[in-house]
């Protein structure tokens, strides 16, 4: 009886802490225009190395394919559905990360923004970090982010049955 | 009920409820491992909740099913929180509740290295008829585990528990080796164990189509722990040490399921270790329970 007094105990503490934690420490989120800047700031930091490599699945539709089923089952829950950006992870149809080089992205899909929120993604194997790229790059600017001269008709890079699209 | 003991069920039941009850899981991309960990840590506001067993073989007494459930929270993407508890059946002696864990795990760098290093801190709370092998360390051995329930679980061990965990990614591989350092609050010398793993998906791109069998929703891995003494009588000498391929598959629905089948390598080890395990993680946890709190705005 004793043990599970202290085990519940425990329980509530964890909760307590938990979710002070999730309150306090997640900085602002990442929708409001600074954090956001913040973020993609980061892309900038990316070492030359990384922003010269070449995305090996580049306009290859079935890894526009595979990186949506990717983006919905790890990325969409922050980023929002069609990437558009959610309550936690910024705009990645924004200009700052459709101008990015893919090396950029895929660097910061690696190390992440741990300090912002973002979680390292490197359990992602490689290639699958690459079709989440070709997936994003896909998306091209969205209408409510690009400025009036970016804005363009939507671009085929993809065959018809594989184009990508907003999920929702 | 051999397997399933009551205690088993009764914290089996009402986690899954929960889990089922939450409308958005997250797709895990869990590694296999029981005993070592890797440098991941949960994603911020998550909660990922776990159900695992160990069956083991017990030579001069009763074989015994452990188990225990874990609820680990990503608080942020650099601290990760988790709470265990531990019950015990002893086959043809009794089922007993054995105590609880608290653990924090650190990722004190903010980018991706060759080797990750992730500062663990635990604190345990347990009888001493816990059996769940979460670690081995010291000179835990076999014949510890002939004690009766009603003797062991009289005995309370506070403890304290560090690991260095220290992890690299390589193309498509991960290794690990967490370095353990135990110390029972009751004037008890430290104590000293490891665990060494390596794991890699059976496939590295992912499938254009949704598929529950593809080959990149499996991870295999092995991995392999002992104990290394105490600080008075440090190295292998009257320690158990363990060798056990794993498994791991990620469903498509957020459930993750591992098996892994552990080998004892000398005398003072359980021949065999049958561990499973099965987990769900539930994204934006930290932020629906907020919200409860907050009210809506």
């Amino acid at each position: 009886m004793k043990e599970s007094i202290a085990a519940f105990a425990a329980t509530f503490v964890f909760l307590g802490v938990s979710f002070s934690s999730s309150q306090n420490t997640d900085p602002a989120p990442a929708k409001s225009g600074k954090n956001a800047a913040s973020v993609y700031a980061e892309l900038a930091k990316a070492p030359e190395k990384a922003r010269a490599k070449r995305n090996p699945f580049e306009g290859n539709p079935d890894a526009v394919a595979a990186g949506r089923n990717l983006f919905e089952h790890h990325c969409a829950e922050c980023h929002g559905a069609g990437a558009e950006g959610g309550k936690k992870g910024p705009n990645l149809r924004a200009p700052e990360v459709q101008e990015a080089p893919p090396g950029a992205i895929f660097w910061i899909l690696t190390n992440g923004v741990v300090r912002r929120g973002m979680p390292v993604w490197s359990k992602l194997p490689e290639p699958q970090r690459w079709q989440v790229v070709a997936y994003l790059k896909s998306l091209g600017v969205s209408a409510s982010s690009a400025p009036p001269s970016q804005l363009e008709p939507p671009q085929p890079t993809v065959s018809p049955s594989h184009r990508a699209s907003p999920l929702h | 009920m051999p397997l399933f003991s009551r205690l088993g069920l009764f914290i089996l039941l009402p986690l899954f409820s929960l889990s089922v009850c939450f409308p958005s899981p997250a797709r895990a991309q869990e590694s296999p491992y029981f005993v070592a960990y890797d440098h991941y840590l949960e994603e911020p506001g998550n909660l990922e909740i776990e159900y695992f067993s160990t069956v083991g073989t017990q030579r001069g007494g009763n074989n015994f099913h452990a188990f225990w459930a874990e609820f680990e929270y990503g608080a942020t993407a650099w601290w990760t929180t988790e709470v265990y508890l531990d019950g015990q059946t002893t086959f043809s002696d009794s089922t007993v509740f054995t105590g609880f864990r608290w653990e924090n795990r650190v990722r004190p760098l903010k980018r991706e290295h060759f080797i990750n290093p992730i500062l663990y801190f635990e604190y345990e709370n347990k009888s001493g008829a816990d059996k769940i092998l979460k670690e081995v360390e010291g000179h835990d051995v076999e014949s510890d585990f002939l004690v009766p329930n009603a003797v062991a679980r009289k005995e309370h061990v506070h403890e304290i528990e560090l690991k260095l965990i220290l992890s690299s990614t390589f193309k498509g591989w991960n290794f690990t080796e967490n370095t353990i350092a135990a110390k029972n609050l009751s004037n008890n010398p430290w104590e000293f164990g490891y665990a060494l793993g390596a794991s890699h998906p059976l496939a590295l791109q992912a499938s254009a189509n949704r598929c529950t069998l593809c080959r990149q929703n499996f991870v295999a891995g092995v991995e392999m722990y002992g104990g290394l003494g105490d600080r008075y009588t440090f190295g292998l000498r009257n320690t158990s040490h363990y060798l056990a391929p794993a498994l791991a598959w990620n469903l498509p629905s957020g459930w993750t399921l591992r098996l892994s089948p552990g080998f004892g390598l000398n005398d003072n080890s359980h021949r065999l270790l049958i561990r499973w395990g099965v987990s769900r993680e539930i994204s934006g946890f930290g932020e629906m329970v907020g919200r409860l709190f907050r009210g809506r705005r």
